[in-house]
C-alpha cells in the first residue's frame, strides 16, 4: 500500500477536524479527496505529510509510520500546500535550486521529471516568485514539489480559484506524472474533478461519506432522478417541492434536479402535475446521477441519521 | 433563455457599456467592450484569470474611472456619477464580506447605516432577513462562529439590504458544499424574480448554466455573449465548460 490510515483523528479545541478516518491508497493511484472547505482535507494532508501529529489512530505512507519514521518519509514525499508557500523574494530559478539543494540533489539530475512543466515558466526564470501570475505560481510550486523525485505527491487544493482552462492543463500534468509511476493524492472542492481520479473519497465534516471509483459512486445512486426545466425556474423549484412525492429538489444549472420518493415514478405524471400548476412549457427527463447528486444524497442521509 | 429573448423589448436596460476601455500604461486591460444587461436578468461574466473581468467590474461599480468609452449603471454615468452608482448597487465577493468579530445583527446594523437606512428600517429589515434565512436564533452570534455557507447566504442578503437595482457577485460560491451552493443559487433566482439584476462571476462552469445570458472575456475583449443554450449551439458543445475552454485560451503571458 502507498498509504494506510487506521482510525486517524485530529481535533483543534472543540472542533473535530478529522474523525477516525480509515482508508488505503494503492501505489500508482491518482486518488482524490473531494469535499468543501473546512471539512478536514488540509488537516488530513498535514498528518500524512508528517507536519502535525495525529491525536489518535495511525497512518503509514510508503510503508513508513508518519510519526516514528517522519525523517525518512520527508525525503520521499512531495507536498504542494494549498497556500502558495515558496519564497516570494527569490526568483523562479532560485526557488527551484533551493528546494533541490535541501534535498541533496540538483535541478539537472531530475530535470526530466519537471521538464514539461518547467519549460512553460522558464522564460520567466529570473522573475521573483511573488511577481508571477496565479497559473505560473502553481506550476513553479509543482516543480519545487517534484525536484527531489518523490515517490508520492500530495497536492492540497491545487486548482482552487484557478480558471477552467488552467484547471484542465493542471490535470493533464497530473496525468503525465502518474504515467511516470508517481502516486498522487489530491484534494479539491470541485466535484467535477472527481471523474479525473482513479478513486475518490467524498469527505464532509471530517468524515468519509463514500470511497470508491467515480463510476461506482454515481452507479450507487438509488432514487429516480429527473432533470426538469421551464422558463420560470424560481417558481418551478417551489412547485416541485409541493409535489407530494418529492424527495429532493435542487437547481442544477439550466435544469432542476428532482428525485421522487417512489421507484416507479414517471416523467409524464410529473409533467401533468406541472401543467396543472401552469408550467405548460415544462420539460422533464429521467437522467443518471452525477457526482454532485451523489454527494448531496450522501449528505442528506448523513444529516437524517444525525437527526434521528 | 426563451424568457430573456421574449421580454427583452419590455424590460428596461440597467447596464449599458459602449466601447468601454481601461488602459494601464501600455497594457489594455479592458478593450472596448459593449453590452447591455436588462432588469431582473442573471448575467454571467466569465473569463480566464487575467482576462480583465475584475477591471471591468471595478469600472461598473464606480471604483475605477475608465480610460475611454461610455457606460451607465442603474441610470448613472460611470465618469460623473460614481457615488450614485455605489448607492444603487450591492456588491459581494469572497474577499469582501461581513465583519468576523461583529454579530449578525451588528453587521446588518453597520451595513444598513452605511447605506443610509434609518433605525426603524434597519430593525424591520433585520427581522425580515433573519426570518427568511431561518437564522433568528443566531441573531447575536459572531460571524466568525458561523459555517461558511451561512456566511455567504448572509453576506448576499446584507448586500441587498438597501434594495439595490443591481447586485454584483464576484465568485460568490467558492469552496462551499453542493447543497449550500444550490441554496445560494435559489437566493439569486429569488432576487432576480423580484426584479433585481444579478451580475455574477464564477469559475464553476456549471454555474454559467444558471444564467440567462453569459459573456466570455478573453484578453480584455468580450469574445462571446449569448444564452448558455445559444453558446453551446454555436460552439457545438454539450457543456459550458467546453465552450469556455474553446474560447478562453490563456494569454501568452499567463
Amino acid at each position: 500500500m502507498a498509504i494506510t490510515a487506521d482510525n486517524l483523528s485530529k481535533h483543534f479545541g472543540t472542533v473535530e477536524a478529522v474523525k477516525s478516518l480509515s482508508f488505503h491508497i494503492e501505489p500508482g493511484e491518482l486518488f482524490g479527496f473531494i469535499g468543501p472547505d473546512g471539512t478536514g482535507k488540509t488537516t488530513l494532508f498535514r498528518m500524512l505529510t508528517t507536519l502535525i501529529l495525529p491525536d489518535s489512530g495511525s497512518a503509514s505512507v510508503l510503508g513508513l509510520d508518519v510519526v516514528r519514521d517522519y525523517k525518512q518519509l520527508r525525503n520521499r514525499l512531495g507536498y504542494m500546500p494549498g497556500r502558495f508557500s515558496l519564497y516570494q523574494d527569490l526568483s523562479v530559478e532560485e526557488n527551484l535550486r533551493f528546494f533541490a539543494t535541501i534535498f541533496n540533489t540538483t535541478i539537472e539530475e531530475n530535470y526530466h521529471l519537471i521538464r514539461d512543466i518547467y519549460v512553460q515558466i522558464e522564460p520567466f526564470k529570473k522573475r521573483r516568485a511573488g511577481q508571477l501570475s496565479g497559473g505560473m505560481k502553481q506550476k513553479l510550486a509543482l516543480c519545487c514539489a517534484l525536484i527531489h523525485k518523490p515517490d508520492l505527491l500530495f497536492l492540497d487544493e491545487p486548482t482552487t480559484g484557478v480558471d477552467a482552462v488552467s484547471r484542465k492543463e493542471f490535470w493533464e500534468m497530473l496525468k503525465s506524472l502518474k504515467a511516470q509511476g508517481i502516486t498522487i493524492v489530491v484534494s479539491t472542492p470541485y466535484m467535477d474533478e472527481a471523474s479525473l481520479c482513479d478513486r475518490v473519497a467524498l469527505i464532509q465534516k471530517g468524515e468519509i461519506l463514500n470511497i470508491n471509483t467515480p463510476g461506482d459512486i454515481v452507479a450507487g445512486y438509488e432514487k429516480p432522478l429527473f432533470a426538469v426545466k421551464s422558463s420560470r425556474m424560481y417558481e418551478l423549484i417551489g412547485a416541485l417541492r409541493s409535489f407530494p412525492f418529492a424527495q429532493s429538489v435542487y437547481p442544477f444549472g439550466e435544469f432542476v434536479h428532482y428525485t421522487d420518493s417512489r421507484q416507479e415514478a414517471q416523467s409524464e405524471e410529473l409533467l401533468a402535475y406541472l401543467a396543472a400548476q401552469g408550467f405548460t412549457d415544462a420539460e422533464a427527463k429521467r437522467i443518471s446521477a452525477n457526482i454532485e447528486d451523489s454527494f448531496m444524497a450522501l449528505m442528506e442521509s448523513r444529516t437524517s441519521q444525525e437527526n434521528s | 433563455m426563451a424568457l430573456a429573448e421574449q421580454t427583452d423589448h419590455v424590460r428596461p436596460t440597467v447596464i449599458t457599456t459602449e466601447r468601454l476601455t481601461k488602459r494601464f500604461a501600455d497594457f489594455i486591460a479592458v478593450d472596448a467592450i459593449s453590452f447591455t444587461v436588462q432588469k431582473g436578468e442573471i448575467f454571467g461574466f466569465l473569463g480566464a484569470n487575467g482576462a480583465g473581468k475584475t477591471t471591468a467590474m471595478k469600472m461598473l461599480t464606480g471604483l475605477l474611472s475608465p480610460s475611454s468609452g461610455e457606460a451607465t449603471v442603474a441610470g448613472f454615468d460611470v465618469y460623473k456619477q460614481a457615488e450614485r452608482i455605489k448607492q444603487n448597487i450591492g456588491y459581494m465577493s469572497q474577499r469582501f464580506s461581513l465583519y468576523e468579530d461583529l454579530t449578525i445583527a451588528e453587521n446588518i446594523r453597520f451595513y444598513g447605516g452605511i447605506y443610509g437606512l434609518n433605525r426603524l428600517a434597519i430593525a424591520e429589515k433585520t427581522d425580515a432577513l433573519l426570518k427568511r434565512l431561518q437564522l433568528e436564533h443566531a441573531r447575536n452570534a459572531l460571524i466568525s462562529s458561523l459555517p461558511l455557507g451561512w456566511k455567504q447566504k448572509l453576506a448576499f442578503s446584507v448586500s441587498l439590504l438597501h434594495d439595490p437595482a443591481i447586485i454584483f457577485l464576484d465568485e460568490p460560491t467558492g469552496g462551499v458544499d453542493p447543497i449550500t451552493r444550490r441554496q445560494f443559487w435559489e437566493l439569486i433566482y429569488e432576487a432576480s424574480a423580484n426584479g433585481v439584476t444579478v451580475f455574477v462571476t464564477t469559475h464553476y462552469m456549471d454555474e454559467a448554466e444558471y444564467c440567462d445570458r453569459v459573456s466570455i472575456m478573453v484578453n480584455g475583449r468580450i469574445e462571446a455573449l449569448d444564452s448558455p443554450r445559444g453558446l453551446k449551439e454555436r460552439f457545438q458543445a454539450t457543456t459550458m465548460d467546453e465552450v469556455f475552454v474553446t474560447l478562453a485560451r490563456p494569454t501568452a503571458a499567463a
